[in-house]
């Protein structure tokens, strides 16, 4: 009888001792980054970055839209120093709540007007292409649609995958509205559901669904073929661009912002760094992005995208509002 | 019963009430969000005809998990309690194991399994059709949900008194008609228990269902959830959301009500007679085999075949790093969860009324919030009342605690239903206080419930996101996040080692609770 005492005094014990081993004093924390680009993508550089400068960062690594409503929550006691997000709709969201500080002009310099938006307080750090995915066996090079309107065609009845919750394809549909206009985008996101596209759940789904012959062809970013075949050479899929200047090959990138309630120096240093040639070398190279500064690299992999994306203003792609109203209202989220 | 009249104790009552509040939190915050919206336009978005096939969706969905987990549980409890089955031990861990198992990762496995480009495919050279929709969604859900159903039904099947079925069975009744009429019924609570969590899972499912192209009202929710900034509709969704948890809970109500299971009278336990299986444990065996292999088999095969195709090898000090993280939040979330869900469950089942049924109700919520919700909730609270909590680990050890408070509740509750109240009057009346009393007689008798309990809150907080992402510590990393983090980004070879780490250790901690209940009794 006395065993169940015990117990309880044991874990009474330990629970008191675990309380107060969560109460040590934090690690002394330099640099905060808040990312919604994953630990995957990034870790290799900002260990780097590390090494290079000895500044101490500490990451927190999260989904863009759950770190940046979280900023919002935390306002102005936020520990954040950072917000790097793998898109610029959470950016836009940051900065419309008056959290981002204007960035020095050396840093917005360093890239061209079409990869910062406006009042300087956020810039792109790599860029990422819609693609036009597809199955070699099962589609024909002559085939293949020569724009991403062409969808709609009944050539492709039942055979597309798309991902209409995915944040990639959501700014996609941002830029056909600013393209198009509204009434013409919700023709033709009408105009595909019902030419039989297939839901999937995000841009990996869409190659593995190909792959699977559940679907022919289905519009995607650029770079998880080349992981995908980086792992797997003989995956059954191959990926193409639309014609040059096609908003189907528009560009997204991912961005980082100084929160205004951060005045460490070595947040503005970390920016340089990311924007450094060496560093956007390394992401071309080995994650299969695209460079925001102008880099000589021999054998781009993302060259032909490069060529023939469309010029858009990525400021303008930053409220989601009217893209997810309109998504709802055909039915696809 | 003369027990009900008493007034619970107040070494109870106070820590249940404390509870209680710590998981209304999150409500309160929604119901402040929500009330900043525009009536027109969130009435636009509540009121649609789609939320009626997504509802309608939903229903189906549940409905049908419920029925197929039933359909494996109840069977594979009966074979491991009550049979004469060799290796029951063995059985029973195994059978739990895909609880270790996230459940993205089980339905990627599914998913890979078929087509012309699947495992099957490339194993055997056999393409099977595609497992997506409806169908895919309820065979992956269920596979890493049975065992909910099955440590309820197990525990509640332990727990019963033999002796009333010895007195059916010395009047002539046959076996089948001593488990149509005494068994079955008696596992009422415990069934229910299992209902109820797998219901709220199913209601509140993502990962799965998105992955098979079934769209839930859940999923739904999550959409508006996470493409969204704003907060404003999404606190609607999500109180829409505890609305139907509401629903389902006052079902389980009416259904709970009335049930007192405990043994009566002073006759000890007694050993159950096993029913001999003799040649019908093949057919048993197969069934088993064809579980373990879908719900175990398939996705670990799955895993390892991932991590042949890593290049780089594996990064061991991030893996061990990584690994301790996740158990430092994990294991002592199990531990207070337990801890948190005696007082509840007591108060409810030993002093019935309307306030203390309410309290342990609310548990329950705690659960059916969605977790991204849950979580702004807290970081909402603390900012602004206790800015010292905020991104430290006790906070995020509580914030699990409060969540994953329905997994301990359920083997708590029908653990105590079946511990004779007598037992501790007698103690009383022996001169013990009544806490001591309690302690020395209820609690032991519920050492298999809180094993349980801390056990399925373990591993559902190893595999636990968005609470983990919002609340640790900056520079905390999980292997769950990780996992997620590497497969998001089709870098499947580098999630695979972070994969295997979660099923050893999950594995290893299942064993150990269960060797720990095996050596005790």
């Amino acid at each position: 009888m006395n065993k169940s005492v015990l117990v309880s005094i044991l874990v009474i014990i330990v629970a008191v001792g675990a309380y107060f081993m969560m109460q040590q004093e934090p690690q002394p924390r330099d640099l905060v980054v808040y990312s919604g680009r994953s630990k995957a993508l990034v870790d290799a550089a900002v260990e780097k970055f590390k090494t290079d400068t000895g500044i101490n960062v500490e990451v927190k690594y999260g989904g863009s839209t759950q770190l940046a409503v979280a900023l919002i929550e935390e306002g102005a006691q936020s520990p954040a120093d950072l917000f790097w997000s793998q898109d610029a709709g959470a950016l836009g969201a940051v900065n419309k709540a008056g959290l981002l500080k204007q960035l020095p002009d050396n840093i917005i310099n360093t890239v061209p007007e079409t990869f910062r938006n406006a009042s300087g307080s956020w810039v792109a750090t790599t860029g990422r292409a819609r693609v036009l995915a597809y199955s070699p066996e099962r589609l024909s090079t002559e085939d293949l649609p020569a724009s991403v309107t062409d969808l709609t065609n009944e050539k492709y009845r039942n055979r597309i995958a798309w991902a209409p919750t995915n944040a990639s394809f959501q700014s996609f549909v941002s830029a056909l509205i600013l393209e198009f206009g509204v009434d013409a985008t919700r023709e033709w996101l009408i105009g595909v559901r019902d030419n039989g596209a297939k839901n999937f759940a995000n841009n990996n789904a869409i190659l593995q669904g190909i792959a699977a012959g559940e679907a022919d062809l289905g519009i995607t970013n650029h770079y998880y073929l080349l992981r995908t075949r980086s792992e797997n050479p003989a995956f059954p899929v191959d990926q193409t661009v639309f014609a040059a200047g096609d908003i189907g090959n528009m560009v997204n990138v991912a961005g980082i912002g100084q929160l205004s309630s951060s005045d460490n120096p070595a947040a503005q240093q970390f920016i340089e760094f990311l924007l450094s040639e060496d560093t956007q070398r390394w992401f071309t190279e080995q994650v299969f992005e695209y460079p925001v500064i102008n880099l000589d690299v021999a054998d781009l992999p993302t060259q032909q995208i490069l060529e023939t994306a469309p010029t858009l203003n990525l400021e303008e792609l930053d409220d989601l509002d009217q893209t997810l109203q309109l998504l709802r209202e055909v039915g696809l989220l | 019963m003369s027990v009900s009249k008493k007034r619970p104790p107040l070494y109870f009552v106070i820590p249940a009430v404390f509870i209680a509040a710590g998981v209304l939190l999150p409500l309160v915050y929604l119901v402040l969000r929500a009330s900043e919206a525009d009536w027109e336009v969130s009435s636009n978005l509540i009121f649609r005809e789609r939320n009626l096939i997504l509802l309608m969706n939903t229903i189906k969905l549940t409905l049908g998990v419920l029925f197929t987990t039933s359909l494996i549980a109840g069977p594979l409890a009966w074979l491991t309690v009550r049979t004469d089955i060799p290796h029951k031990k063995w059985i029973t861990l195994i059978s739990v194991m895909p609880l270790a198992i996230p459940g993205y990762i089980l339905a990627y496995a599914l998913l890979g399994m078929g087509g012309a480009n699947g495992t099957f495919y490339h194993l055997f050279g056999l393409e099977i059709p595609r497992l997506s929709g409806y169908w895919g969604s309820l065979v992956s859900i269920s596979l890493y949900t049975y065992p909910y159903m099955y440590l309820n039904l197990r525990s509640g099947l332990l727990g019963l008194d033999p002796s009333v079925e010895e007195a059916a069975r010395s009047l002539g009744n046959p076996s089948w008609r001593v488990y149509g009429r005494i068994v079955i019924p008696q596992l009422r609570p415990a069934f229910l228990s299992g209902i109820l969590i797998i219901g709220l899972y199913v209601l509140g499912d993502f990962g799965a269902v998105s992955l098979m192209r079934f769209e839930t009202f859940s999923y739904a929710l999550f959409l508006q959830y996470s493409a969204s900034y704003d907060r404003i509709y999404a606190a609607w969704l999500a109180l829409m959301l505890l609305g139907l948890t509401a629903t389902i809970l006052v079902m389980e109500y009416r259904l709970l009500k009335g049930l007192l299971y405990h043994r009566a009278g002073t006759g000890s336990a007694r050993k159950i007679r096993l029913s001999k299986l003799g040649n019908l444990k093949y057919p048993a065996y197969g069934g088993l085999a064809l579980l373990l292999f879908f719900a175990i088999v398939i996705p670990v095969t799955t895993i390892f075949f991932w991590s042949t195709r890593s290049v780089l090898g594996v990064n061991w000090a991030d893996l061990t790093s990584t690994l301790w993280m996740s158990i430092s939040a994990s294991a002592p979330a199990a531990i207070l969860t337990s801890i948190m869900a005696v007082p509840l469950a007591y108060i409810s089942i030993r002093f019935p009324s309307k306030t203390s049924r309410g309290l342990e109700r609310i548990a329950y919520f705690g659960y059916a919030t969605p977790p991204l919700a849950l979580a702004l909730a807290f970081v909402f609270f603390s900012l602004n009342s206790a800015p010292f909590l905020y991104q430290t680990l006790t906070l995020l050890i509580v914030a699990y605690s409060l969540h994953f408070l329905a997994e301990a509740m359920g083997p708590v509750r029908s653990a105590l239903y079946q511990a004779p109240p007598r037992l501790e009057e007698a103690a009383r009346s022996l001169g013990h206080p009544p806490l001591a009393a309690f302690m020395r007689s209820t609690f032991p008798l519920l050492r298999n419930g809180i094993v349980a309990g801390a056990a399925l809150v373990f591993l559902s907080c190893m595999k636990e996101l968005p609470i983990t992402i919002l609340l640790s510590p900056i520079g905390f990393e999980t292997l769950a996040l990780n996992v997620w983090s590497y497969s998001n980004e089709a870098m499947f070879a580098e999630a695979a080692p972070f994969a295997i780490a979660i099923l050893l250790f999950s594995s290893l901690f299942v064993g150990i609770l269960f060797s720990r209940e095996w050596t005790r009794s």
